[in-house]
């Protein structure tokens, strides 16, 4: 942790959450469960009662209603994929909890007070500053107490919102964030005019299901030529035993704007895999740019692989205007089982997509992820750079698509793919799909698979480091340009976890 | 589980009008084996992950596009001394052939073979252990049908290479092949391929190489503009042992090329390369080939390289799998395309799969136009812009002709591709 120590910590970053981060040491370090906390269930399954359910639950229109039954209708006519490199079990898609929230939540709290104790015993554990659990618990007027601090969050507990930060603030720039379910019934034009334009229903099996019975998730439009004052954040908590999470995430940026969004997520220890299906949406027009930034850290499963999330996860991006920008950016330790493709559609000319990822499967982890790269307009520019680190018994593929139209001349595509091998038990694996449709395109593809380098390892031991300490830093050598290319507070999150995330992979 | 309706119905048409000859009594368990796979697996479609990138219709539908008859073309490999070997619509002729006796090597038609046990012992098994972990039902068919080909059993080292020469009469010849070739312990043998041998063609190749063997195969797939083909190269080599592939494609409408290879004992090297200049929105040509590490200190490269114009498809699908256990593999795989014009495409599916942790596997895939500064430095000095363009063609698909072993065999094959380019320049 010395490292951390001396990070300059940027402008704006709360100590608190430095502290927070350099205390992320030791196995999952989320994994207790909150089971006292009294939770109000939907029935279990899916049917078109829950979609209902659900719909009036979070007190929708009826064209949202419509929209998700016409959803679920799709998606019982659809099969589960398995081109993946992913063994599964089956999953019964019956025998989950499509609704969870904390009784508690029923009626808003006024005060501190009046929170359950509980919920703010929760957040207190996942190292959210204290003040910021007023707001997260969904105190009114807490907001105005902390003037200072810089990073707005929505905090999505099972399948509810329980609280946005920061909404007043952003206000005042004319930045829209909250949670989906406010801005289906508050601002129900824009959300009519953009939801499932980039990721249509019927994308894909999951997409398809989440889009029948997402319970909730995060808003954001940012207007023509405003630069979000602050940072948006999204922590993402599964508590509830047995519960599918389905969260909806859409966010616009309307001409000029710029907004960087930062994704976080953890999950309790179970023996019972869970199913985590969530769809992000991203409008960029012109000129506009987007950074979203991840960090999932979903309960892996225990080290026999007993447990853990199950990641299904639509990710899309639409550059519709020209010169737009969006920037992806993934570290993946946590989940059983990722199946995960952030893309970029690079609609404008000279629009610009980036993906940074950093996969790490430890014990019997396993990721399947990548991203797909289309080129439609002129001029278009993207970078892949994808670093795969498998250890133990895990399995870890980089799967992506590069497609260059006959339209899309003079465009760029450069993807790097390493993958690292910790162990002669785990796999990495590498299949990248290049499409090729005119000529003056360039695209290049690059891949290596090693092992961690023995002089490295072995000048770092005769430094006087152990084994582990050793392997935790040539890997965060090995992912720096990953790292990079995250966002401060991220970043330190990440290189810790990195180390985290390989303990017990040596010897 | 039941196939999907198109390719069931496609199966249906094409099992049910194809022509079963009995072939040698020591190969029918084999065939009829075979048949059953073809049936369970169905024929290729669209669909198919494999073949998302060509349309395999025209290989499945029950009857051959016809395709014009070319003149012999005799000249390629004549200064090899090679034994030759002819195949006139696909049916060994004898008095065109060598004399098949030759010092240390064994070599007979599969069509009036008799009981050969060590061809027995490979007759289809190479490729039924090359329908794993992806579905082949070409090939599979083809062990089936076959109607001829040859048996090479080489048991020391070969000096003259046998060249098998493919000639054409009828314009809509049907033609299946297939080859087995076993390299014993230490041996070593040249196989060469030429001549247009059919409207449409199939033909697979089985060659099981022993330790320390070494088989070196040098093919050219040119000169008949409308030939639709497939063909499948399932390998297995053992420790210490070489193998080395390289194919010259020119023209066709249809030429999927598999080869599928599994090196089973240590130290050994397997090489497979292609070069290939199409022109034209009626030319697809696809390689795919599988290469298998099951063993530990082995090298394999696969080094493929396109020259696309006018509409013109290149595909390539590789993959390295290297299976637990398979340490200190070095594995190179690299595809690029030179796209001529705005119209061709490529597409390529470059795969690792590895599952063990001391490996060093890269590789590598580019797409692009010739570049404006090499054309400008080279028209600089004077080269007119056509001749620039050839130049710089060639030096592109250097790297590929580069891991032909003979360099005499190289030689052959540049200036053949050197007066395609010349022929063939915008």
């Amino acid at each position: 942790m010395t490292a951390l120590d001396q990070v300059e910590v940027k402008e704006g970053v709360d100590q608190e959450t430095v502290d927070a981060v350099a205390q992320l040491s030791g196995a999952y370090k989320y994994g207790w469960n909150d089971d006292d906390i009294e939770m109000e269930y939907a029935p279990k399954g899916v049917n078109p009662d829950i979609v209902k359910l659900i719909s009036s639950k979070n007190e929708e229109p009826d064209w949202m209603t419509d929209w998700r039954l016409s959803a679920f209708e799709r998606w019982e006519t659809m099969r589960v994929p398995n081109w993946a490199m992913l063994k599964l079990a089956d999953i019964d898609f019956q025998d989950l909890y499509y609704y969870a929230r904390p009784k508690s939540m029923e009626v808003k709290p006024k005060s501190l007070d009046e929170v359950d104790p509980k919920l703010l015993e929760t957040y207190k554990k996942l190292g959210i500053p204290l003040k910021e659990q007023a707001i997260l618990a969904g105190v009114e007027g807490a907001e105005n107490e902390l003037p200072e601090r810089k990073v707005a969050v929505d905090a999505v507990f099972d399948s509810v919102s329980v609280g946005t930060t920061f909404q007043a603030e952003l206000k005042k720039a004319g930045v829209i964030f909250c949670s989906i379910s406010e801005a289906i019934r508050e601002h129900p034009e824009l959300v009519k005019k953009y939801l499932g334009t980039v990721v249509p229903p019927s994308d894909n099996f999951y997409a398809t299901l989440n889009s029948a019975v997402f319970s909730d998730g995060s808003f954001v439009y940012v207007p023509p030529g405003v630069r979000c004052p602050m940072e948006l954040s999204t922590y993402f908590r599964i508590n509830a035993e047995n519960t599918g999470q389905f969260e909806r995430t859409l966010i616009i940026a309307d001409k000029g704007s710029y907004v960087s969004y930062l994704e976080g997520c953890t999950a309790p220890k179970r023996d019972v895999a869970q199913l985590h299906a969530a769809v992000v949406e991203i409008i960029i027009e012109e000129d506009a740019e987007v950074k979203y930034s991840t960090v999932q850290n979903w309960y892996p499963g225990d080290e026999n692989g007993k447990g853990g999330i199950y990641n299904f996860v639509t990710k899309r991006a639409d550059c519709r205007g020209d010169r737009s920008k969006v920037m992806w950016t993934q570290v993946e330790t946590g989940s059983a089982v990722t199946w995960k493709y952030p893309s970029c559609i690079l609609r404008g000319n000279d629009s610009q997509g980036e993906f940074y990822s950093i996969a790490i499967a430890n014990n019997y982890q396993q990721a399947d992820t990548g991203t797909k790269m289309v080129h439609l307009g002129k001029r278009t520019k993207s970078r892949i750079v994808s670093k795969g680190i498998s250890a133990g018994h895990a399995q870890n593929t980089y799967r992506g698509l590069v497609s260059m139209h006959p339209k899309a001349k003079e465009s760029r595509n450069y993807t790097q793919c390493d993958s690292l091998l910790i162990g002669s038990q785990c796999g990495a694996h590498t299949v990248p799909y290049i499409e090729v449709k005119n000529n003056s395109s360039r695209v290049e593809h690059e891949a290596t698979t090693s092992k961690v380098d023995d002089d490295q390892l072995f000048y770092c031991r005769s430094r006087g480091m152990d084994e582990e300490e050793a392997v935790a830093l040539v890997v965060n050598g090995f992912c720096k340009e990953v790292l990079q290319a995250l966002p401060m507070e991220f970043a330190m999150e990440a290189q810790a976890l990195v180390a985290i995330s390989l303990e017990g992979s040596v010897g | 589980m039941a196939l999907p309706k198109p390719k069931q119905d496609a199966t249906d048409a094409r099992l049910g009008a194809v022509n079963v000859p009995d072939g040698p009594a020591w190969a029918r368990a084999a065939r009829t084996d075979a048949m059953d796979r073809t049936a369970a697996m169905g024929l290729p479609h669209r669909r198919d992950e494999y073949w998302k990138f060509t349309d395999p219709s025209a290989l499945v539908a029950v009857d051959a596009a016809p395709a014009d008859v070319l003149d012999d073309d005799d000249a390629l490999f004549s200064g090899s001394g090679a034994l030759t070997l002819v195949f006139v619509d696909g049916v060994f002729d004898a008095d065109a052939s060598d004399d098949l006796a030759g010092e240390g090597i064994e070599i007979s038609r599969l069509a009036d073979a008799q009981d050969l046990h060590w061809a027995r012992d490979l007759y289809g098994a190479l490729e039924t252990a090359g329908q794993t972990p992806v579905e082949r039902p070409l090939a599979a068919l083809n062990t089936a049908t076959a109607t001829d080909g040859v048996l090479i059993r080489a048991t020391g080292n070969v000096a003259r290479p046998v060249c098998l020469r493919y000639r054409r009469s009828s314009d809509d010849a049907d033609v299946v092949l297939h080859h087995v070739i076993r390299v014993e312990t230490g041996a070593q043998v040249t196989l060469l391929e030429t001549g247009s041998a059919a409207a449409r063609l199939s033909t697979v190749t089985e060659v099981s190489v022993a330790d320390g063997g070494t088989f070196h195969h040098v093919r050219q797939q040119g000169r008949d503009h409308q030939r639709r083909m497939n063909t499948h190269t399932f390998a297995r080599i053992g420790a210490e042992s070489t193998f080395k592939s390289f194919t010259l494609s020119l023209n066709g409408i249809l030429t999927r090329n598999d080869c599928v290879i599994e090196i089973l004992g240590d130290d050994a090297i397997a090489h497979v390369a292609g070069a290939c200049v199409g022109d034209g929105d009626n030319f697809v040509h696809d390689d795919t080939i599988f290469i298998t590490h099951d063993a530990v200190g082995c090298e394999s490269r696969q080094v493929f390289k396109k020259v696309l114009r006018n509409g013109a498809v290149g595909v390539f699908q590789g993959k390295i799998l290297v299976k637990q256990g398979a340490q200190k593999t070095d594995g190179y795989q690299i595809s690029q395309s030179l796209l001529l014009d705005g119209d061709s495409q490529f597409l390529a599916k470059p795969e690792l799969e590895i599952y063990a942790d001391d490996v060093a596997c890269s590789h590598g895939s580019t797409s692009g136009a010739i570049s404006d500064e090499a054309l400008f430095y080279l028209r600089s000095r004077g080269v007119p812009e056509k001749q620039a363009t050839n130049l710089l063609t060639l030096a592109f698909l250097a790297e590929a002709l580069e891991e032909i072993e003979d360099d005499a065999l190289a030689d052959d094959l540049r200036d053949r591709l050197a007066g395609w380019l010349d022929r063939h320049a915008g």
